[in-house]
This record gives structure tokens, sequence and C-alpha cells, in this order.
């Protein structure tokens, strides 16, 4: 039994039109703090959790169907958006259960928490650089079960003992070899033995791994090269409709007057449904349903936020931060040690409003029938997801089918259900099925946005330079306090502080505190990490500040303060190394190193710039050092360090969302820039291997490059970078 | 509006406004989801397919300017040897991650090396800087574009 509980809980929201628009983003996840253990996906039965099951089908568990035909499958619990879990998930499942990687089949878990939940986060969610740190254990040992009792079943058919027969790419064996038999043709026989405890079967030492640990080729390559790959923006059913929608440009807002009848003249155009917040023209085809959208010529009625502007958000952080906050960190007595330091460094740092972007933009379709309701949508969080539509649609939650898909690009964006949310009660209105797609401008419009942070931090050093004090603030929205009320506790939400309460250095007197800010008209929510983005920017900033205050090269004067961290040291040496750091450069060109420990993962980067006259910065190279424990797939952790890095290096350089009038200012990919092929730097990566717990991977990078960045600019110029995205203006040459 | 497009080889009947772009025809009204859309300004390059072995964006490319010009896309390009080529790369060098942004990226590719069988970097930046990937891929399309051209 799933125990999500839901409400409409939204702090401080009184506006009625806000709190319709908001609902289905303000959640009290019941179950969160109940410390989801990794034996619970095996608690409950493994019912039929697959469509159309063949009879006879071996499912010893949530994870693994193995019919009589010989086809595995593996019911993948976390969604795949570009990060590798399609194949790192079935990695860990075909080493323990003896079959070669090309023998499984994929398909996608339906919303079930008992048998599902990401243990790291507590929900069915995909996010939080999680899933191999959760699946690790679970799906290793699902796999060794599974072996087991198919090698069970051959033996008692061949009435030999089991410890004398080994099972390998999807075959058992018997002793001598001679006799062998196809996982299909026991299927049937082990699916009437009983299933052991997980807990219970023993697992291969790391050292006889075959699969795990290799550059296995990515499962979904093949159908993603030739357009086969389906996302949920291919969805077609008979008789689909396709809805363009424009949302209320300013949150809380409702349309004022609609032109229905030019937008029914346009050839293809059904229907147009107005709900207020948003009005979708539905057509025979997304063409028409744009050209009907234009020519419907919406009026907005702004409502409550039609003021909301960024300088306001800004000063009202700046306020706010004065004041004291949840407390993260206190050890000794920073305040006193502050008072007695022989130098002292301020400084305030602030990191902008961010989008997501992803490539797909959101959409959902949806068939609401009266006893019934299917979703095709790809979704990071399906119970979510699935309890938002039974608060909508009042049908029990077993008849809301979530089809989930495969994500172009989920960068956190697709853990809120905010689209499927709207798609749905357009759906009340529409007869048979509906796909209703966002643009490209209502996408980045109307995102739920990587909060505006502005902190303050203060550092005392002693006569030889090393920091004997160390305050830092930060202010700025609170995510999980909205998405994960349980979690935080006396106002301290453990995100917005992560890689700040905890930095990797020795620091005797440290005081960390986080004053939460909301903005009404403004949504915030995930992105590629949250807290970590930020802090990481703001404490390898400070810290190289400090360096710089001693008079200290910027790693001579880490190593100085991680003797007691030999896994962050490790780390930012490789990097340093591999970087050349100390050999020369030529003016304007500079390094600067950044290490962090965040999502269970050391992580060290060394970014080299050059700034040219005109202040534009051109990074060069970026070298980065990773030990993230354990790990599945090197070619999948290289291809994250590459990809995570660009999408922090974006946002430093370009990314930023500001508010004017209550309506966000950027629109599409000529004001919210991506970065391209001609501006890329080479990412190296080096990767430590060890027998350290697994540690996550897809966000690391992003939270690192900003102050690597930053840190080789104020090398190349002199010029200290405490906001960003990066102002080029600032950086020009004073010659 | 009744059009007769050709596209992959064969001619396809379709009856909508003059003014809607090629994109939503492909992928609506034709059924074939390959080709992406992202943006539907022309800034990101997802839509990418060929007009004569020309790239164009299928999202600002209405279907009454297509004549009888023959339209190309991500479902065929494996039929032609730079398509080919740059799909066995990309599977060596395994350059997707989301993959969404794939179709446009290939098909951008295998125009540049059509007309340009041995790209320098100067020329992969030109031709390829108009398909965006947030997934943060393009140190590999470099690569993997460099190896189906064997440079």
């Amino acid at each position: 039994m799933d125990r999500l509980i839901l409400t409409n809980r939204i702090e401080g929201e009184t506006a009625m039109s806000r709190r319709t628009f908001f609902q289905g983003t303000g959640l009290l996840l019941g179950f969160a703090l109940t410390g989801a253990s990794t034996e619970s996906v095996f608690a409950a039965p493994a019912s039929q959790v697959v469509e159309n099951e063949v009879t006879g089908t071996f499912a010893p568990n949530g994870f693994i169907r193995i019919n009589p035909t010989g086809a595995v499958t593996l019911v993948i619990p976390m969604i795949e958006m570009g990060q590798g879990v399609y194949t790192s998930l079935s990695m860990l499942l075909a080493e323990e259960l003896e079959v070669k990687l090309d023998q499984i089949q994929v398909q996608h878990a339906p919303p079930n928490h008992a048998l599902y939940v990401n243990s790291i986060i507590g929900i069915q969610n995909t996010g939080g650089s999680a899933s191999v740190r959760a699946f690790w254990t679970p799906l290793r040992q699902a796999g060794a079960v599974g072996r087991n009792l198919l090698i069970a079943a051959a033996a008692k058919r061949w009435n030999v003992d089991p410890a004398a027969c080994r099972a390998k790419d999807g075959v058992v064996f018997d002793a001598s070899g001679s006799k062998h038999l196809g996982y299909g043709e026991l299927a049937t026989a082990a699916a009437k033995l009983p299933v052991p405890p997980a807990a219970t079967v023993k697992l291969k030492d790391p050292k006889d791994f075959t699969l795990i640990g290799t550059r296995a080729k990515r499962v979904d390559s093949p159908i993603k090269v030739d357009g086969r790959a389906l996302y949920g923006i291919d969805t077609r059913l008979p008789g689909m409709k396709v809805a363009a929608v424009a949302i209320s440009p300013v949150l809380g807002g409702k349309a004022k007057t609609v032109n229905d009848k030019a937008a029914l003249a346009v050839k293809g155009v059904r229907q147009v449904v107005n709900i207020d917040e948003a009005v979708a023209v539905v057509a025979d085809h997304t063409g028409a349903a744009k050209k009907g959208l234009e020519a419907a010529a919406i009026t907005w009625d702004d409502g409550p936020n039609g003021k909301v502007s960024n300088a306001d958000i800004v000063k009202q952080l700046e306020e706010e931060s004065r004041k004291p906050g949840a407390v993260a960190r206190n050890d000794g007595d920073a305040g006193k040690a502050l008072a007695a330091a022989a130098q002292r460094v301020d400084a305030i740092y602030q990191v902008p409003f961010l989008a997501h972007a992803a490539m797909e933009p959101m959409n959902c379709t949806v068939h609401l029938q009266k006893d019934r309701c299917d979703i095709w949508v790809g979704t990071q969080a399906p119970t979510i997801t699935q309890s938002l539509v039974v608060e909508l649609t009042g049908l029990p939650k077993e008849v809301i089918k979530i089809h989930n898909h495969l994500i172009g690009g989920g960068f956190g964006r697709r853990l809120e259900a905010d689209g499927t949310v709207l798609a749905v009660k357009i759906a009340k209105h529409v007869d048979g099925p509906v796909k209703v797609i966002w643009s490209r401008e209502e996408d980045i419009k109307h995102d739920m946005y990587r909060p505006y942070y502005l902190d303050r931090l203060s550092a005392g050093l002693d006569a030889a330079g090393k920091p004997v004090a160390w305050t830092h603030r930060i202010a700025g929205s609170s995510v999980m306090a909205r998405y994960y009320p349980p979690y935080v506790k006396d106002g301290l939400d453990p995100d917005a502080v992560e890689a700040a309460a905890e930095p990797p250095y020795a620091l005797p007197n440290i005081h960390v505190d986080f004053v939460r800010v909301e903005h009404p008209g403004v949504r915030t929510s995930w992105w590629r990490g949250v807290g970590p983005t930020h802090n990481v920017f703001v404490v390898e900033s400070f810290i190289d500040e400090l360096a710089h205050a001693a008079k200290q090269d910027p790693v001579a004067y880490r190593k100085g303060l991680l003797g007691h961290n030999p896994r962050a040291l490790a780390v930012l040496s490789l990097a340093a190394e591999n970087a050349g750091w100390g050999s020369p450069l030529p003016a304007r060109h500079g390094r600067g190193i950044s290490v962090q420990f965040a999502y269970g993962s050391y992580t060290s980067q060394v970014a080299e710039v050059e700034v040219a006259a005109d202040g534009s910065v051109k990074v060069k190279r970026i070298v980065c050092a990773i030990d993230c424990g354990m790990y599945v797939n090197p070619d999948t952790i290289e291809a994250q360090v590459q990809g995570g890095t660009l999408f922090g290096l974006t946002a430093a350089l370009h990314g930023s969302i500001t508010f004017k009038d209550g309506r966000v200012e950027q629109s599409n990919f000529d004001s919210y820039l991506p970065m391209r092929i001609d501006e890329v730097p080479v990412v190296e990566t080096h990767l430590i291997k060890n027998a350290e717990a697994p540690g996550g991977v897809g966000e690391a990078p992003t939270a690192i490059v900003s102050a690597a960045v930053t840190n080789a600019i104020f090398a190349a110029t002199g010029k200290r970078v405490r906001s960003l995205p990066i102002d080029t203006n600032s950086l020009k040459s004073s010659s | 509006m009744a059009f007769t497009l050709k596209i992959n080889g064969s001619p396809h009947e379709i009856d909508v406004d003059g003014d809607i772009p090629l994109l939503w025809v492909l992928r609506d009204v034709l059924g074939m989801t390959g080709t992406k859309f992202g943006c539907g300004q022309a800034l990101c390059g997802a839509c990418t397919v060929h007009i004569d072995g020309q790239p164009v964006r299928s999202c600002q490319t209405s279907v009454d300017s297509i004549g009888d010009s023959a339209v190309t896309t991500i479902e065929v390009i494996g039929q032609t040897p730079q398509g080919a080529a740059l799909q066995k790369a990309w599977l060596e060098l395994e350059v997707v991650q989301c993959g969404y942004c794939q179709s446009g990226q290939i098909m951008s590719a295998a125009a540049l090396l059509k007309d340009t069988p041995k790209p320098s970097d100067a020329d992969i930046d030109s031709a390829m800087s108009g398909n965006v990937c947030r997934c943060g891929t393009y140190q590999r399309i470099r690569a993997a574009i460099k190896q189906a051209a064997g440079v």
C-alpha cells in the first residue's frame, strides 16, 4: 500500500488564484521520513506490475520478469533522461542474474512506492544523483535471488546439488557442463519455488565483477541515432488531438479576453479551452493549434503579482539576510574568533534564478474517461504525478495509468508534475485523448526556477593566514520546504545548505545558517542540483579569497586545510597535477581550482581561461578529478562529467532568469543562451578507482565548475566574480 | 489546401494551410516523430531535415515553400553514406545522452560531410553551431564527425 499522503498545504499562500495555479506543487509526502530501507523494495508481493504478463513468467521481485520464451525484462525503477540509468541499472542486474547486457529489455516501472522507492530520496523519484547509489544493492540482490532460483529449478529437474551448478549468459549448466537449460525453459518451474529474503543471498565480491566497472555500450544509443526513440512528446493515439497552450504571463493572473471565433476559423482547430490560468487551442495538429492560439489574441488580467521585479527580489534578500537564520552548523565560537582574528575578509555572493531549458519542451498527453485516466509523459516523479491526478479527477489510484517515457532532458524539471496537472485540467474539457505541448517560450517563462540566493560570508585569518573563523549565511527560497516538508526541521532546509554546512576544510570556528525567503509570483524548484550548485560556487570562491588574503597559492592553501580529508586531498592533487598547475601562462590567462564533497562523491576541477581585452571569457580547458567510490560504467561517468560541466558552465557564463512587471524577461534560446559547440572547452576526466561506497555523478560536475572558472578569471585579471552569470563588462582590460 | 510532398523518396498527400511549418506535417500529420520540436524559431536545430540535400530548420519552413523539392529526414539518413558513417561513429563513441537533439545533430553533420568530406574544426563549428545540446555532448559530437570523416 502506497502511503503517499497529499495535501494542498502551501505555506504563506493566501490568494486563491495562486493557490489554484500551485495545485499539485504543494506536497506533504508522509512517507518521506519513514526511512525506506533497501529491503522495502522486496517487502511487497511482486504483483502484476507489467501489463499483459505472459502466464508462467518468473517474477521473483519487482524488477525481474523472465517469460517462458526466455525474454528477460528489467522493470526499471528510474527514468532515463540521458544520465545512462537504462544501462547502469541493467548492468547491476545482469552482473548477478548472469545474463548478458543485450539480453535485457527494460520496461518503465509503474508508480509503486513499495516496489520501486529510491531509498536515498524516500520517493520513487529519479533525481539527486541517486539512482546508482540507491539501487546498487537492491538490483544486485534481485539478480542474485533470480539466479539462485533458476539454478535451483534446474538442479531439481536434474536431481543434482544446486551448489554444483552454475549460470552464465542466461543458461544454467550442471557440474560437468554437459547438461544445460536456458532461463526461459526454467522460468515456469522457478516461479513456483519459494523466494528467499533478498538480504540472505550472497552477492559477488566486487573483484569478481565481469560487467560492473566496464565500458559497456549504452543500451539506448541505437534508437537515438535514427529517430526511433519515443519521448513523451512523440505520443500518438487514435483520435488524439493536440493542444497549444498559453499560460498567464504573470503567476496568478487569468485570461481576460479570448477571440474564440478567430481561433476556430483556423483550419484544423477544433476547440478553445479557457481555464482562466491558461488557454488551450485544440486542433488536429500542432501547427494549426499554434496558429489558432495566435489568432485568439488573448489579453490577460495580471492579478496580484503584476509588479514583481528582480530589483525588489534582490532588495528583499538583502534585507532578510541581515537577520539570523536556522542554524545548520555551529562549531566553536565563530563570532569571538572573528573578532580576535589578525585579518578579516567579508563578501556577499549572489546567484540568479535559472531555468532548465531541456531540449524536449514540456508536454503531456491525457485521455480522461469516466472510469480511468491515462497519462503519457516523461516524469522523474511517477508516484507524485499519479497522486495529483487522483486529486484532480477524483478517480482511484488504481485506474490512473502513468505511461512513462524517455525524457528529452530532465535536469530536475520533470520532478514537478505541473505540466501534467495543467494537461489534466485541459483534458477535462476535451472528448478523447489530447496532447498538450508548451512552446519553447512557455517552457522558459513558466519554468520552476533554481532559486536566487544571496550569501553573506565573513572569515578571520590568523597571522599565518589560516582561517580561524568562518560564518556563512544563505538566504533564498526553500525548494525542500514545499516539496519534501518533513525533511525541513526547525526551518533548516538541508538541501539549501548542502556543501556549505560541511565544507571539506578544517575550520575550527564555523557558523552556517539559512534564511528562507519566498517571493510571491515566482515558482522555484529543483535543478541539476540546487544547494551545491550555488554553495560550492560561494564556498570555493571565498576560500580562494582567503588564499589571496593569506598571500598563498590557491592549491597549496587548500592542501593545508585538507590534511584530515584524504579523499578530497586526493582529487584536488590529481586535478592540479593533470592541469599542469603552476606552469606559466600568457598574460590574461589563468587557472582556477575548486573542490567539493557533494552527492556522495569527491570532485575537483581546474579551469583554464583566457579573458580578452573586451572582457569576454574563453574557457579553454577543464580538468576534472572525481572519486565516486565503486562505479558501474566509467564511460557514462566521463559523459556525465563532460555534460554536467557544460550545464554548469552554461549557467555561469549565460544563465539568468529575471522578472519585470511580474513577467519573465527571457523566452527562447536567443535570450536564455545555451552553450554551443563553437564555445565549449575540452573536458578531461580523471577517475579514481577504489572500494568506497558508490557516489552520485550527474550533478557533481555542474556544481563545481563555476568556482573553478571564476577563480581562473581572478588569476587572469585580479578581478573577483561574486555574482553569476559572469559580467564580462566588469572584466575589461583597463589598459 | 492540398499539397503533395516528396518525403524520403515517396509522395505524401497532405491537406493543411500553406503556412503550416513542415515540422508539424512530419510529426503530427505523417507520424514521422524522429524530427524533433525544440524552439519553433530556428534557434536550436532539433528539427533539422534536408531539402534537396541542404539542411533546413523544418520549424520555420512552410509547406507551401517546398514545391517539388525532396525532403529527407532522420528516419532514412542512414541510407546515405554520410548518414551511415555518422550513425556508426555516434554509436562507437557513445555520443548520445538524452538523445532528443541528436536527430538534428546527425542531419546537420550529414549535410556538412556531403559538402565537406574532410571538415576542419572551423568547418564543424560553422556547420554545427546552430544545433543545441543541453546534455553537453558537443565534445563527442566533434569527435564522432571527425571519426566518420576519417580526419
